[in-house]
């Protein structure tokens, strides 16, 4: 892309521009539209993007021009002609929203989900939905009844999961930004494969009226960004309380791109202590990694943060405790799928069959595998064994989160344990689950996450987490911030 | 814990699943599989540690009494499998037996 | 109120009857329990439906303030202890009038424990009550129907969301009698609180009966079954009553209940099974993660208490202490809150308290039942200080006692006031000897010889002859004076 290409601006400029009416929106759109068809993000391709409106994309590009005749009024849009995709499993009153599954099919949802109407306000343009894992459940987008997205980086490799498809997108340059959700990892991991940065915020900063549950007490929408800045953007624009969600927190977003300004100085990370937790450098994990992780602290300690030794004994149970939770906040949110009031139905001779031949030819194995498993652990006899006992434990790993945030501001962690593995190589369920190691700890506590991209192993990108405490994320910022800038400068030299 | 067939059958029918016979078996295994990395669970020492009801803060906020009804973009007929005289329709339950199913 | 009868004869002495009721009540919001939608009766099919309570991918609950406040109300209504936490549960089941395949409700943390309802007193006077065992909030399901469009269920989702709350009795009900004394007070209850219409006829009264039956003296419970499909209080008595008689004979038999839902059929005046074997309900309860516990401070749930009218029981109390009224007079006045009102202003501004209650017992209550419409209706017509004027002027003899019926009848019919309608009808009491004496005069000449007769002394005339004067006088003639001088005749 060319530095003139609307499509290589970052966010903010390219948001300032439309404003000042010096670039039009719908020259932005249509950069967009372009990458996209060169990319070959569709089904053809990358299968990144599985549903668009060009026609209609340009449309509301035209409407964001037409408001710059009104004095500041498109100047005081954060995101003024910014294009946007969104994951499927995200309402949109224009296109379908299928979640990934043949269970709604053709789906149009009558109403929107409080995020997108935040963008379209702050007058970005929706490009379209993307492909992701059957009802968000899955780490590689091999699970979605559209079939798998390609990663663009090496396309015989998986993007991540389940935000496989925004992840893609963004990496491929489709659009600068794409929001995801992540319930146990589905923004960070898909982010670390495709070399993108993600974001999962603190749970009930943004809204989840519109995304379509998976696990309720999990779920967060996210941002994936090509860059901090982009992310911040985007996630300052959709984040605070939503009244038509009981569980978003009435905390305001303070400012996240303020760590923007002093990445610049001599040691912008004076004062920031940076937890070095020893459960997220088991002895197996990829020397490679563990080599880009230690270059990462370095940078971080050149930058004036001092690195502090932590334990979070508890996190060994992350992943059982989360593959209790998740499925049985799922096999309950799945059931109004039923071909009763909207979505495919597949006929039956009575309710019962019908009920029964729509669910089972509607949802995926890997879907119909986690109802079981959570309706096993809800069901008389075992709940306090399984589902009781695992929100005891996940008591425990919030506690773990907590203490160390007494001794220091943030952690950093690999995002994964290994870069993008090949499509169709993780066959096992629960080594696929193991994908989310390092993940489903944010998610289980609440806390915000983030992954950037800091290297690369055989190839293949790889990123940090770095985890704040709750509603810390601007601590997180500002360390991302400033690692990323550190990596930059060091690229140049 | 082990799961039988008879389990799975049994969860497949109270989550309406509609499993076929031959996927049961492969099932089995599966949850078996998943469900012994969930055995560690019950070694853990929670005496003191309160189940956690949903991360978000603080008590629930409510909603006034008052207000319009969140409206639709499209009528409920665009939507429904079937529709008849502003009542959606679903086959008719098989035994009178499920009538009073609900509390 | 008395405590009722006990058991049915046929088995008494042999098996008691066990009952614990559980009653769901509507409660009187604007909007649904977790959106926005109306709760109006009667509006066409899936009208009153949103995203929400249609249970569309991607939607929340948001729980309704007002809800909370009349369920906290009838709770501390009933003396239950309202918990300063409590959490809201799914309850999972399938189902075409559960949306979301799951109902929200509340299981082990509910809104308030204890509590009880009074059904009357003990032969000595002490409250007789039974105890409650939880008051607990949810959201209540649409209406399916079967057998309007061939091989198909229609369901219609304007209901589903309504908030309810779940009244749960201790199993102390031991006769179908009390079961019946038990609703009848609830429903007053929940009434006076003004949280619910609380009319099974309506629906926004629902009662599940749980019955068993034990040998005489043994403590453990036997097995129960769950009456549904009862929609009125005698048809709960009916129910309650056959499924015991039922049950003995089982376990006379030498046989066991089976644990199961039976139908009430009131027109065969039978239960039958609901379901075969089945897979049993298993709810798999769990927390419900779209909505935070509920968290009410001390300070607030006693302004709440501070809210709650005269209830029931004190009302009846202070009626009977204040206007010296009789149980059965009290128990038929306050039956509504506003009968009671209406009674108490009658009596306020009349100043004699019963023959207010007489004339609101007999007259007014009459009036009303025969319109089917509630007083608040009636009080338009004839609104209470009109009727205090009418006692009055019985009372200081301006009408006489017939002609006060007949005015009251008018006053119905017109909306008047009395004095009007008893000046315009010719009704005001003639008292004056000349007029009296004139109307004798007439009715003697018109009746020489029962007048011959009676003034030879045949008592049994005097009856008549004053008759016929007031037929003559078109009933204003003071019957008393009448009587005097009718007597003055006699030689």
């Amino acid at each position: 892309m060319s530095p003139h290409d609307p499509g290589s601006l970052p966010v903010a400029q390219l948001a300032a521009s439309v404003g000042a009416g010096r670039l039009g929106a719908t020259a932005a759109v249509q950069a967009s539209i372009d990458r996209a068809r060169d990319v070959g993000a569709g089904r053809d391709g990358l299968n990144a993007v599985i549903s668009s409106d060009d026609e209609a994309a340009l449309r509301a590009a035209e409407a964001v021009d037409a408001r710059r005749g009104d004095a500041g009024d498109a100047a005081a849009l954060r995101l003024a002609g910014v294009p946007v995709l969104l994951k499927d499993n995200i309402a949109t009153v224009d296109l379908p929203t299928t979640c990934g599954s043949r269970i709604l099919e053709g789906y149009v949802s009558p109403f929107e989900a409080t995020a997108v109407a935040r963008l379209r306000e702050a007058g970005a343009i929706v490009l379209g939905k993307t492909n992701m894992d059957e009802f968000a459940m899955g780490s590689s987008t091999e699970h979605s009844a559209y079939g798998p997205t390609l990663n663009p980086i090496d396309r015989t490799r998986v993007p991540g999961g389940s935000s496989g498809g925004s992840a893609a997108a963004v990496a491929a340059g489709v659009t600068r930004i794409a929001l995801g959700s992540d319930t146990g990892g589905s923004v960070r991991q898909p982010a670390a494969f495709c070399g993108v940065v993600g974001v999962k915020p603190t749970y009930g900063r943004v809204s989840r009226h519109g995304l379509v549950a998976f696990a309720s007490s999990l779920d967060q929408i996210g941002v994936l960004g090509r860059t901090v800045d982009d992310a911040a953007l985007g996630l300052e624009v959709i984040a605070g309380v939503d009244p038509l969600d009981a569980t978003s927190a009435d905390v305001p977003m303070p400012s996240l791109r303020g760590g923007l300004a002093h990445v610049s100085d001599g040691l912008p990370l004076r004062g920031l202590r940076v937890g070095r937790a020893k459960e997220y450098f088991p002895a197996g994990l990829d020397a490679r990694m563990r080599e880009q992780l230690d270059a990462a602290f370095a940078l971080l300690r050149v930058a004036g943060a001092q690195i502090v030794d932590v334990s979070l004994p508890h996190t060994e149970l992350a992943v059982p405790v989360y593959y209790v939770i998740a499925p049985a906040e799922a096999s309950s949110n799945l059931a109004r799928f039923d071909g009763a009031r909207y979505g495919a139905r597949r006929a039956g001779a009575g309710l019962r069959e019908m009920y029964e031949h729509t669910r089972s030819e509607g949802f995926g194995a890997e879907v119909t595998r986690r109802i079981l498993i959570g309706t096993y652990v809800l069901s008389a006899g075992y709940y306090d064994a399984y589902y009781r006992r695992a929100q005891e434990v996940r008591g425990l790993i919030a506690q773990d989160f907590s203490r160390a945030f007494d001794t220091v501001d943030v952690l950093l962690t690999p995002t994964t344990p290994t870069p993008a593995f090949a499509i169709g190589a993780v066959s096992d369920p629960y080594e696929m689950y193991l994908n989310d190691v390092f993940t489903v700890t944010a998610n289980l506590a609440g806390v915000p996450a983030m992954s950037l991209p800091i290297g690369h192993v055989d190839g293949l990108p790889v990123g940090a987490q770095i985890i704040a405490p709750h509603f810390g994320e601007p601590a997180m910022f500002r360390a991302a911030y400033a690692l990323e800038r550190a990596l930059a400068v060091e690229a140049a030299a | 814990m082990a799961v039988t067939e008879h389990d799975v059958r049994h969860i497949a029918t109270l989550a309406r699943l509609g499993l076929t016979a031959d996927r049961v078996p492969a099932l089995v295994a599966e949850l078996n599989g998943i469900l012994a990395h969930m055995d560690v669970l019950a070694k853990v020492d929670t005496s003191g540690v309160d189940p956690v009801h949903g991360v978000g803060a603080g008590g629930m906020r409510l909603r006034a009494d008052d207000g319009e009804p969140y409206p639709m973009t499209r009528p409920r007929e665009s939507f429904a499998p079937e529709m008849r005289d502003g009542f959606f329709l679903v086959p008719r339950l098989a035994t009178h037996a499920d009538e009073e199913e609900g509390a | 109120m008395t405590a009722p009868d006990a058991t049915p004869r046929r088995w008494a002495g042999r098996y008691e009857l066990v009952v614990g009721l559980e009653v769901h009540v509507q409660l009187r919001t604007r909007t649904k329990a977790f959106c926005n939608c109306s709760t109006d009766f009667g509006a066409p099919p899936n009208a009153n439906t949103c995203p929400v309570c249609l249970g569309l991918p991607g939607t929340l609950p948001v729980l309704n303030y007002e809800a909370v406040v009349l369920a906290v109300r009838t709770a501390l209504a009933l003396g239950a202890d309202v918990h300063d936490v409590s959490v809201f549960a799914r309850k999972n089941y399938f189902y075409p009038d559960m949306p979301k395949g799951y109902q929200i409700s509340q299981f082990d943390r509910p809104l308030a424990t204890g509590g009880r309802v009074p059904i009357g007193e003990t032969t000595d006077g002490a409250p007789l009550d039974i105890a409650l065992t939880r008051v607990h909030m949810e959201d209540d399901a649409g209406k399916s129907v079967h057998d309007r469009f061939a091989g198909a269920t229609a369901v219609d989702l304007n209901r589903a969301g309504t908030p309810l709350i779940e009244i749960v009795s201790e199993p102390d009900l031991r006769s179908a009698a009390e079961a019946g004394a038990y609703l009848r007070s609830l429903k007053q209850i929940v009434e006076y609180v003004g949280a619910s219409d609380a009319s099974m006829e309506e629906g926004s009264l629902r009662v599940d009966a749980n019955v068993s039956a034990r040998p005489i003296g043994e403590t453990k419970l036997g097995t129960k079954t769950e009456i549904k499909n009862v929609n009125s209080f005698s048809a709960v008595e009916r129910a309650i009553e056959w499924e015991f008689d039922r049950q003995c004979g089982v376990l006379a038999g030498g046989g066991r209940v089976a644990q199961q839902t039976m139908l009430w059929d009131g027109n065969r005046g039978e239960c039958r099974p609901a379901r075969s074997k089945e897979d049993s309900h298993d709810y798999r309860y769990f927390p419900e993660p779209d909505l935070p516990p509920l968290i009410l401070t001390p300070e607030w749930i006693e302004a709440r208490r501070a809210e709650l009218p005269e209830l029931p029981a004190a009302r009846r109390t202070r009626l009977r202490e204040q206007f010296g009224l009789t149980i059965a007079d009290v128990e038929v006045l306050t039956a509504t809150p506003e009968i009671a009102d209406y009674f108490e202003s009658v009596a306020r501004v009349h100043g004699d308290a019963r023959v207010a209650a007489n004339w609101v017992r007999r007259d007014v209550l009459k009036a009303v039942n025969e319109t089917g419409r509630p007083i608040a209706e009636f009080q338009l017509q004839v609104r209470p200080a009109d009727l205090a004027a009418l006692l009055d002027m019985t009372r200081d003899g301006v009408v006489s006692g017939s002609a006060a019926s007949t005015i009251f009848t008018l006053m119905v019919r017109t909306g008047e006031a009395p004095r009007r309608i008893a000046e315009r009808e010719g009704l005001l009491q003639v008292s004056d000897d000349a007029p009296l004496r004139a109307w004798v005069d007439e009715v003697f000449a018109e009746h020489p010889a029962e007048a011959e007769r009676y003034m030879a002394g045949d008592r049994k005339l005097q009856g008549p002859l004053v008759g016929f004067v007031m037929k003559k006088s078109g009933g204003s003639a003071d019957p008393k004076k009448v009587n005097a001088l009718l007597a003055e005749r006699m030689r």
